[in-house]
């Protein structure tokens, strides 16, 4: 963990957070700057977020490969909770739903961590789907079949699947191609988290500015066509910016992946929303009060991790 | 807001109300040993992990006076997940109520009911004019314990809750000082349905309301009614 590149990207972060909560302090004490007050401490609420995601992280990395998995894999659980808690289900899903949590979801962080990638690839598309429609059958129901165990899928691959790719890039053998061995893999997990968040926020900064098309205002009232132009660019920008970070990259191959992150945050966004939308809550932090949405914060990372994996292999040609 | 109404008519003097040392059954809190203890612990928090339960106190606040909880019924889990809700100190005097010819099935069963939740177990079979439940619970209450109760009798299937039963209004009748707290289940019923033994770990709400009590002179329909009432209150 002591190369210089790991060194610098922690100082860089360390030093933007801290930036940033000095301006956000300061605005906070100067209430006069004609700032939205609302906005401000929507943004404090925010940096706040990032120090806990920054120190979690931190603390998970520093204990290695199979404590991150296993963090990746405790988000899912929660997070697929929270999806199924919001998706209406019959009594003729509760036993197919036991074994999705308790069977499935953990085997499938097992294959990660041991980095079978040939065997995970397929387990849950294919395996778990052969046996969501078969126990749901024998369970006898057969009420808006096809639905029912469409949304048990869908919530399986968003919450699972999608997002055991960002664990699994430190899995891919690219240490030796940076020689700095296994921190390489860390830093690029950093650096897809890195890109997430950050098109997240520029999404929400350009759509501000310059948002004038909604993309569905329906589905959602404030992503922009701007926005995610917006967020495309900077995040590209940023991405090849700091693409020395990233070990296995060329600044323009840094720059797609940037690109194809900020595309897929959004649409994971997106995608949320109108499911959001269609059972009339606001986030998934409020259909039960109380609990905080994980799958609120991890909507973009489920949809960008699998896209940044591929990416990552196809431009740099090494195999899982 | 309502105060106690302090009727002579079916109150117990506090003759009836029997010293809760001499009557302190052998599984009560006071005999309870350490693994037992521990076990109540662990139990309470594999309860709330695994029924995600988010606990709300709505006009409300968790206190050790003696109290009748009173809440909707969906599922096995609801008295686990009540008693697990509860902070520590008040979990030690309370004690649900649930059914004998469930919890007395069975030796793993058997044991969290009597030694570490400290149960109150009713007959259903066997409920007569002479052995009524309702004497039985408040004798085992003593003056100290806090009870909780489901008045709708058994578990909903629909997932709406059905009518109170009449033993809630003996309970305020007779102990018309006793806080009366109700409690809405959310969600519950799709961790654990009935007729299923293994839990699905969703997402569920405990909402605890402000206390209400028996007013003077109240009809057993319309105090059942606002009971009922009470509850559905805390959906939202």
């Amino acid at each position: 963990m002591n190369d210089p590149r790991t060194i610098a990207l922690i100082t860089s972060v360390l030093a933007l957070l801290t930036a940033a909560t000095g301006v956000g302090q300061f605005l906070k004490r100067h209430p006069d700057r004609g700032l939205d007050a609302a906005a401000v401490r929507t943004f404090n609420l925010r940096l706040r977020g990032w120090w806990i995601l920054c120190t979690v992280l931190a603390a998970a990395f520093w204990l290695g490969t199979t404590a991150t998995v296993v963090l990746f894999g405790l988000v899912s659980f929660w997070a697929l909770r929270e999806f199924i808690t919001l998706t209406p289900t019959r009594k003729g899903d509760h036993r197919a739903l036991f074994w999705v949590f308790f069977l499935f979801t953990p085997l499938h962080y097992v294959l990660v961590g041991l980095n079978r990638y040939d065997i995970f690839s397929v387990f849950l598309p294919v395996y778990a789907t052969l046996f969501v429609l078969t126990r749901v059958a024998v369970a006898g129901d057969f009420k808006r079949f096809l639905e029912r165990t469409a949304k048990i899928q869908a919530g399986l691959v968003v919450c699972v699947y999608c997002l055991s790719f960002a664990p699994a890039l430190l899995q891919i053998p690219i240490g030796s191609a940076d020689g700095a061995g296994h921190s390489a893999n860390f830093r690029l997990l950093f650096f897809l988290i890195l890109l997430v968040q950050f098109a997240d926020c520029m999404q929400y900064v350009w759509s501000r500015m310059l948002g004038q098309r909604l993309v569905a205002p329906a589905v959602s009232s404030s992503r922009t066509w701007e926005g995610l132009l917006g967020s495309a660019a900077s995040t590209a920008l940023l991405a090849a910016v700091l693409w020395w970070a990233a070990p296995p990259f060329q600044p323009w191959q840094a720059a797609l992946a940037g690109l194809v992150v900020a595309i897929m945050g959004f649409a994971g966004g997106m995608t949320m929303s109108a499911i959001k939308r269609d059972r009339g809550v606001k986030d998934y932090g409020t259909l039960v009060v109380g609990h905080g949405g994980v799958l609120d914060r991890i909507d973009s990372m489920c949809f960008a991790a699998p896209v940044f994996y591929h990416v990552t292999l196809l431009v740099t040609g090494v195999r899982p | 807001m309502a105060l106690p109404a302090f009727d002579d008519i079916g109150m117990l003097s506090p003759a009836d109300i029997p010293d809760p040392a001499a009557s302190a059954p052998p599984g009560g809190s006071s005999a309870r040993s350490p693994v037992c203890r521990a076990a109540g612990l662990g139990l309470a928090a594999v309860a709330r992990v695994l029924a995600g339960a988010s606990v709300r106190w709505i006009a409300s606040q968790p206190d050790t006076c003696q109290r009748i909880y009173f809440a909707n019924h969906t599922s096995h889990l609801d008295a686990l997940v009540i008693w697990s809700s509860l902070p520590q100190a008040v979990r030690e005097v309370t004690r649900p109520v649930a059914a004998k010819d469930y919890w007395s099935r069975g030796i793993v069963r058997r044991w969290l009911a009597t030694e570490v939740f400290d149960a109150i177990l009713i007959d259903r079979t066997d409920i007569k004019v002479h052995h009524s439940p309702v004497d039985l619970m408040l004798r085992e209450a003593g003056t100290t314990h806090s009870l909780i109760v489901f008045p709708e009798g058994g578990r909903s299937v629909t997932g709406e809750i059905g009518e109170f039963k009449s033993g809630l209004y003996y309970l305020a009748k007779k102990r018309p000082e006793i806080e009366l707290v109700p409690v809405h289940i959310d969600n519950l019923n799709r961790v654990l349905p009935r007729g299923e033994f293994l839990p699905v770990p969703l997402l569920s709400c405990i909402s605890f309301g402000p206390p209400l009590w028996l007013e003077r002179g109240e009809a057993k329909l319309d105090f059942l009614a606002r009971a009922r009432r009470a509850v559905m209150a805390l959906k939202e």
